[in-house]
């Protein structure tokens, strides 16, 4: 890892042993909003399989990072390239990136006039072409796997913040994505809903699931993240092991968020 | 097609200019009527006077079931009567057309002003209200000082719409074979046989007048809008 | 004081079936422009929120002129002026057809396409009162966006307008009034026809008034009866009762 002032940029991942290239790759992304700069020349790779949680102060940019990878928002400058597939302007290469990378929001985003399973089955039927026999059987599967398949023909309207995120999450997953970004899951949610979905989002970890996390979660991030990225004012400051990151954070910036955060 | 020949339209266009001048005197007199009516009725709904809110919404219902030249058609009719009634006790006063129209569509427009400014009221912050109880100041100076200019403010677009179409609508008086811009149009067509010519101006002048006043509602809107949160 | 209505006119029939031919009048034209305005509209609708520039241009232009014209001015320009700006072949053949269809023709595509520029706006309100999210997620799950469109979109936005969509039916109904100006012997001309007849004017306006009324009830009920059918489960408690006098609001300005 070099450290150029105020610019990190990652050569290997350094849970990647095998040489692989790395399933998302950004490259000096720069993202403005009129003057203000969001993005201010990010480098990060990710490696299949590895969960990285970003975190920081508000206005630092973690949460533009991980829309501009599903071309939620559009990168002013600089590569985005995910499975091997860059993101410039070309909408089928677009089209094909968003088909395997899932999105969880903060504030859910289900579809509130669509059941539990008809929002878990719109996709795969319209995008994957699936039958809706096969899309129901996939959604049962996967709202079982998220403990929540007794809710399968109720809407929105009628479940918790916490049961309506697992279902953002199931929604997500029944496209079968090779990565999932998660963006402040969490910090929606009453407190008591919180760790519901966190043993959610273990539980897919557990089971291989790439994953880029932007949370304030630090127990999640100290069980099963790989990596912790701190960001700060558009720029990566920091990059580190949880164990390294939480015990002798090296720059003073992340001392400090820490302190902040963790009481 | 006939050759176009929109000469006809620069001779014509004084008297367009007169028709034109009262549409828009009758648009200006409804706007002064409808809001003082308007507001008039919209705050005895708002403190719900025993009998007369009934009788308003009643009247204001009414009012909006039926098409405007119903109306017209009602007024042309009940005006002069009822002004018998009140005055000489009996026979009905003919006033002609022009004060009938001016009448009605003052009293027409009362009855959609007073439901946007009673919506207006309704959405006034609570604590306003109470800020002023607490001041000891009267009803009166409440509603004046404090209440009406938010509402107002707040209103104003939809009541510079609403005017909008209320001039749109004084084309309407050609039922009544009253000289407005339209009737202008009308009546020199049949002089000079160019209907496509007066028509299509009038249409254009419309036109302009309208995407205009919409461009100045569209502005007052962005005015009242609340400042927008920075993207962090 | 209604007995005017079973009075005899001139041509034998009573004043009731005059007044019953012009609420057929009124209902035809009302009905059928209804459903053409609405299928342009939802279409204009959502071409103002589209993202491609000419699309939501066009749009946009259709809904200033359709909107900022009188509906009398559209009425006589359909009628008067349209045949004289085709070509003359097509012209002529438009002036020979026969009475009734010769007004009612325009009159029902001006009202069609007048009440279509207001549907527009309605829809256009309607999506852009959806949160970004919905959009958002949709996009996130690889939908294109005429998928998004259509079945996450526009289903929200419809069942968010359909207390203002019912303003626009009545709205309709009052605006084929209009029609009378170029010929159309709908209820308004049939009651003054009336009224000028017998000079029972109260009678004939009054008859005339309470089948508005009933015309304006019928909608207030099916709006109410919409409103359950397509509720989304979840949402009773966010839902405020609207009373009668709300939904016949008719000529209310939508916003630019």
């Amino acid at each position: 890892m070099m450290t150029l002032r105020g610019e990190q940029i990652m050569l290997q991942p350094e849970s990647d042993t095998s040489g692989t290239p790395p399933i998302v790759l950004v490259e000096r992304l720069v993202k403005r909003y009129g003057a203000f700069t969001a993005l201010n020349s990010v480098s990060l790779a990710v490696g299949k399989g590895e969960k990285i949680v970003i975190c920081g102060p508000s206005g630092s940019g973690k949460s533009t990072l991980i829309r501009c990878i599903n071309h939620i928002e559009r990168h002013d400058s600089g590569r985005i390239v995910v499975d091997g597939i860059e993101l410039r302007d070309q909408l089928s290469d677009i089209y094909s990136v968003r088909r395997e990378v899932g999105m969880v929001f903060q504030s859910f985003n289900l579809f509130p006039h669509l059941s539990v399973a008809e929002n878990c089955m719109l996709a795969p039927v319209k995008v994957r072409k699936l039958t809706r026999a096969e899309a129901r059987d996939r959604a049962m599967t996967i709202l079982r796997k998220v403990r929540i398949e007794d809710q399968a023909d109720k809407y929105p309207g009628q479940l918790s913040g916490g049961q309506q995120q697992r279902v953002a999450i199931a929604r997500a997953l029944c496209m079968q994505p090779k990565v999932m970004l998660f963006d402040e899951p969490t910090s929606a949610l009453d407190p008591e809903m919180v760790q519901e979905v966190l043993d959610t989002m273990v539980g897919l970890a557990r089971d291989g699931m790439t994953m880029l996390c932007v949370t304030h979660e630090m127990g999640f991030a100290r069980e099963v993240a790989d990596r912790v990225v701190f960001m700060d004012q558009g720029m990566i400051v920091e990059e580190s092991p949880p164990e390294t990151f939480f015990q002798a954070a090296k720059t003073d910036r992340a001392r400090n968020f820490l302190k902040q955060i963790i009481r | 097609m006939s050759e176009l020949d929109f000469t006809v339209v620069l001779r014509a266009w004084p008297y367009l200019l007169s028709g034109l001048q009262f549409s828009l005197a009758l648009t200006a007199a409804a706007f002064a009527v409808g809001m003082v009516l308007g507001t008039t009725f919209a705050l005895i709904q708002h403190l719900e006077v025993p009998v007369l809110s009934r009788l308003v919404r009643i009247y204001i219902t009414l009012i909006r079931s039926i098409p405007l030249i119903l109306v017209l058609f009602w007024f042309f009719f009940l005006v002069p009567t009822v002004l018998g009634y009140l005055t000489s006790g009996g026979r009905p006063i003919p006033i002609g057309p022009t004060y009938t129209a001016f009448i009605t569509f003052g009293l027409f427009e009362a009855a959609y002003y007073s439901e946007i400014i009673r919506v207006g009221l309704r959405s006034v912050n609570k604590g306003q209200f109470e800020a002023c109880q607490a001041l000891a100041l009267s009803s009166f100076d409440t509603y004046r000082s404090v209440i009406m200019p938010q509402v107002l403010k707040v209103a104003s677009p939809i009541i510079l719409s609403q005017t909008i179409i209320l001039f749109q609508d004084t084309s309407l008086v050609y039922v009544l074979s009253l000289t407005d811009l339209v009737g202008a149009a009308s009546k020199m067509a049949q002089l000079n046989g160019r209907l496509v010519e007066m028509y299509l101006t009038v249409a254009v002048i419309y036109l302009a007048i309208c995407s205009a006043a919409s461009q100045c509602v569209a502005v007052l809107r962005k005015r009242n809008e609340l400042p927008r949160v920075v993207r962090q | 004081m209604f007995d005017v209505l079973f009075e005899r006119g001139l041509d034998g029939r009573p004043y009731g079936l005059y007044l019953l031919s012009g609420l057929g009048w009124t209902l035809v034209l009302a009905f059928f422009g209804w459903w053409i305005a609405f299928s342009i509209g939802i279409v204009v609708g959502v071409g103002r929120t589209a993202s491609n520039k000419i699309v939501s241009i066009a749009s946009r232009l259709y809904v200033e002129v359709f909107r900022n014209i009188p509906l009398l001015v559209q009425m006589f320009l359909w009628f008067f002026v349209l045949p004289e700006l085709l070509p003359s072949a097509v012209g002529s053949w438009i002036k020979q057809m026969p009475p009734p269809w010769g007004a009612f023709i325009p009159a029902l595509v001006c009202l069609a396409l007048y009440t279509a520029a207001r549907i527009a706006e309605q829809v256009r309100a309607g999506i852009e009162a959806l949160p970004r999210g919905q959009s958002e997620a949709s996009a996130a799950l690889g939908l294109a966006p005429s998928q998004a469109y259509r079945f996450v979109i526009v289903p929200q936005a419809m069942r968010l307008i359909v207390p203002s969509l019912t303003s626009e039916v009545m709205g309709i109904y009052k605006n084929t009034s209009v029609a009378m100006t170029i010929g159309v012997l709908e209820l308004t001309a049939e009651s003054r026809q009336i009224s000028e007849m017998t000079f029972q004017t109260f009678a004939a306006f009054g008859s005339a008034t309470l089948i508005y009324l009933s015309l304006a009830l019928c909608a207030y009920q099916l709006m109410t009866y919409i409103d359950d059918k397509v509720r989304i489960p979840g949402t009773e408690v966010i839902k405020r009762k609207r009373s009668f006098s709300d939904v016949v609001a008719g000529a209310k300005a939508p916003a630019p």
